[in-house]
């Protein structure tokens, strides 16, 4: 369950302050599937960046599963984000010097689980979301968007992470690969996966059960509705 | 921070860095470090391998392992064929040479001066009687001719020139200091030891670069002692060589023992070398430390642009990293590995080109200065401490651009955003 209350984010430059999120207060529970929405600049990449426990609010509180995220130190929310957090980022994110096994292995690793078991569940995270067993060696150079984006989602849910962050994740893969990232989703979500989508396109928005609409750093709109 | 699990993922991620990265660049590195290991250890090594080439030759050449020496305040070694015969007796010993040893001067060109007014050419020389045979046993001497030839126990009337003694070899014109003009093997000089002058002929020159020899004139024992008339057979100075596995300093030890320091001065190669050798020995090792010193600067600043770099073009990695939940302290164990390998690497092969090729080559050809043939002093424990130093400086080097790195804001750094 995410509960965020009046969250507030600002950016100096230099004498210049913009503010970006202007009080927030937003509910999700656990195994929705939310769609957040809005033009460029709204503030939705921003606000996922500050549930996600990646950037430090200007003010506000942010409650992970009942648990007050604002007193935590750096260390123990890299801790959290480890256990209980899991990300696809909109470029996809993966570490070039690791193949596809290796960089979902790699925070398995970091949860002290041994390498046998750690690449045992990599490979059955690869395989849930469907890339082909060949590719698991692939540097991300040598894979498609849409096989990187796979395997970023298979490094995002491989540690069953409690709520899934995705920060626009089909906005650099053609129509194929979105709808075929989005049918992951679709599945994770029916497993009970929690996830929290950033978009911008109303087709995708519609696999979500819930879509909230951010402008000018507010939620103006929030709408329920049966995913496609 | 270092908890086995923060360095098992610095290590994988170390690995495949490494792994990745491009084998010209890893190459470079590698190649820094090597260079800079030769700078820590050969600059130094030569330094102290240039004085220690000329206590070697002193050793091999003068002293040898164990000398016995007259008194400051005797003429000669007393009771010396008893001392003779202590030392024979020794298990310890090789060989060993027995030297007479007298103050004279030198005169050539002397059927070529044509008046009294002309300045004489002369030359002051420690005189030295030797058995050329059982001396070359010990010292080798007759290696050092460059000019004519050596020695034989029949030679009568016959010398050979130090070197130095001769303007040829040392084109010095210093007021304090005279040397002999054009002379050469064949040419005749005069000697006059004690009052007593004799013309005799110069058999060969003799050169090397430690003084004792390249400054004396050697001739036959027998024919020095009836110039000085020492009938006594009391020596000046014994040059012992031990067998290989012999110490010195047990072998004078035991000839105190026997008395002999009672009548002679009774000394090592290491006691016989004056304090100003030892002196420079210190400078020298010191000079070398200080100009290590500074290849050590100059690799800790490659390792630390190296890593900065490496570290600052990976920042959005480093922010995923984070941002997918692995510990900072695991990165920068990365990183600490990262120049650990590069200058683990740099100092195995700079260990194997310093044992298998420098050293064993420099000390086949030494290195021709002036004053010694410099040889390569790398011993192993210097050379360990200095790895040592090397990886200490290179982790420090490559830790603290990491943590600079990796301390930056996570979003900040996926982002790319300053």
């Amino acid at each position: 369950m995410i509960q965020v209350r009046n969250l507030k984010k600002s950016f100096k430059d230099g004498e210049k302050t913009t503010e970006v999120l202007k009080g927030i207060d937003f509910t999700a529970k656990n195994g929705e599937f939310i769609a957040v929405m809005g033009r460029s600049g709204a503030g939705k990449s921003t606000f996922l960046y500050q549930m996600s426990l990646l950037d430090e609010p200007t003010s506000g509180e942010i409650f992970l599963n009942d648990i007050d995220t604002h007193n935590m130190s750096l260390d123990e929310k890299t801790s959290f984000r480890l256990s209980e957090l899991g990300y696809v980022f909109q470029d996809y994110a993966l570490l070039p010097d690791m193949n596809a096994l290796e960089n979902v292995a790699i925070p398995l690793l970091m949860q002290n689980l041994s390498k046998r078991e750690a690449y045992a569940k990599a490979a059955s995270a690869l395989a849930k979301i469907g890339l082909a067993e060949n590719l698991y060696d692939h540097l991300p150079s040598n894979l498609s968007g849409g096989e990187q984006q796979r395997v970023s989602i298979a490094r995002a849910i491989a540690h069953e992470p409690k709520i899934l962050f995705a920060d626009e994740p089909t906005a650099n893969l053609d129509n194929e690969s979105s709808r075929v990232i989005m049918q992951i989703f679709d599945e994770l979500h029916k497993g009970g996966q929690t996830i929290i989508m950033v978009t911008h396109e109303e087709e995708y928005s519609q696999h979500a059960e819930r879509v909230i609409l951010l402008d000018d750093g507010k939620i103006i709109k929030e709408s329920s509705q049966k995913p496609v | 921070m270092f908890s086995l699990l923060n360095i098992r993922i610095g290590f994988f991620l170390a690995k495949r860095q490494i792994r990745r990265s491009s084998p010209w660049t890893t190459t470079l590195i590698i190649s820094v470090m090597f260079f800079t290991f030769l700078n820590l250890v050969v600059v130094s090594g030569i330094l102290v391998g240039l004085i220690q080439g000329a206590i070697d030759a002193v050793r091999t050449h003068y002293t040898s392992d164990v000398i016995i020496s007259t008194l400051s305040n005797k003429t000669y070694i007393e009771n010396s064929p008893e001392i003779i015969s202590i030392v024979k007796s020794l298990p310890q010993i090789e060989s060993m040479t027995a030297r007479y040893l007298e103050g004279g001067t030198l005169e050539a060109n002397y059927k070529t001066r044509i008046s009294e007014k002309e300045k004489p050419n002369t030359a002051a020389a420690s005189i030295t009687g030797i058995d050329p045979v059982a001396e070359d046993k010990v010292t080798n001497l007759s290696k050092f001719i460059v000019e004519g030839e050596y020695l034989t126990a029949s030679d009568y009337d016959q010398v050979l020139l130090g070197a130095y003694l001769t303007q040829k070899y040392l084109p010095i014109d210093s007021p304090g200091f005279a040397t002999l003009r054009d002379v050469e093997p064949g040419a005749k000089i005069r000697i006059k030891v004690n009052g007593v002058e004799r013309e005799v002929t110069i058999k060969g020159i003799i050169k090397a670069k430690v003084d004792e020899v390249s400054m004396r004139v050697f001739m036959v024992d027998s024919q020095l002692r009836s110039i000085i008339g020492r009938n006594d057979y009391n020596v000046d100075e014994i040059s012992i060589k031990l067998k290989p596995d012999a110490d010195p300093a047990i072998v004078r030890d035991i000839l105190k023992q026997n008395g002999v320091d009672r009548v002679a001065k009774v000394q090592t190669y290491a006691d016989a070398q004056p304090k100003f050798i030892k002196d420079m020995v210190d400078t020298f090792a010191l000079l070398g430390n200080m100009l290590s010193s500074i290849g050590l600067v100059v690799a800790s600043i490659t390792i630390f642009i190296v890593i900065f770099i490496n570290a600052i073009t990976r920042r959005k990695f480093i922010g995923i990293l984070k941002g997918i939940g692995i510990n900072e302290r695991a990165i920068e164990i990365s990183y600490i590995l990262q120049s650990f390998f590069y200058a683990l690497w740099g100092s195995v092969i700079g260990i194997i080109v310093l044992y298998v090729f420098l050293q064993p080559w420099i000390a086949a050809h030494p290195i021709d200065f002036p004053f010694s043939d410099g040889i390569l002093a790398a011993p192993i424990v210097g050379t360990m401490f200095r790895v040592g130093l090397l990886m200490l400086t290179t982790i420090i080097a490559g830790f603290i651009p990491a943590r600079m790195v990796v301390r930056k804001n996570t979003l900040d750094s996926i982002l790319g955003r300053n």
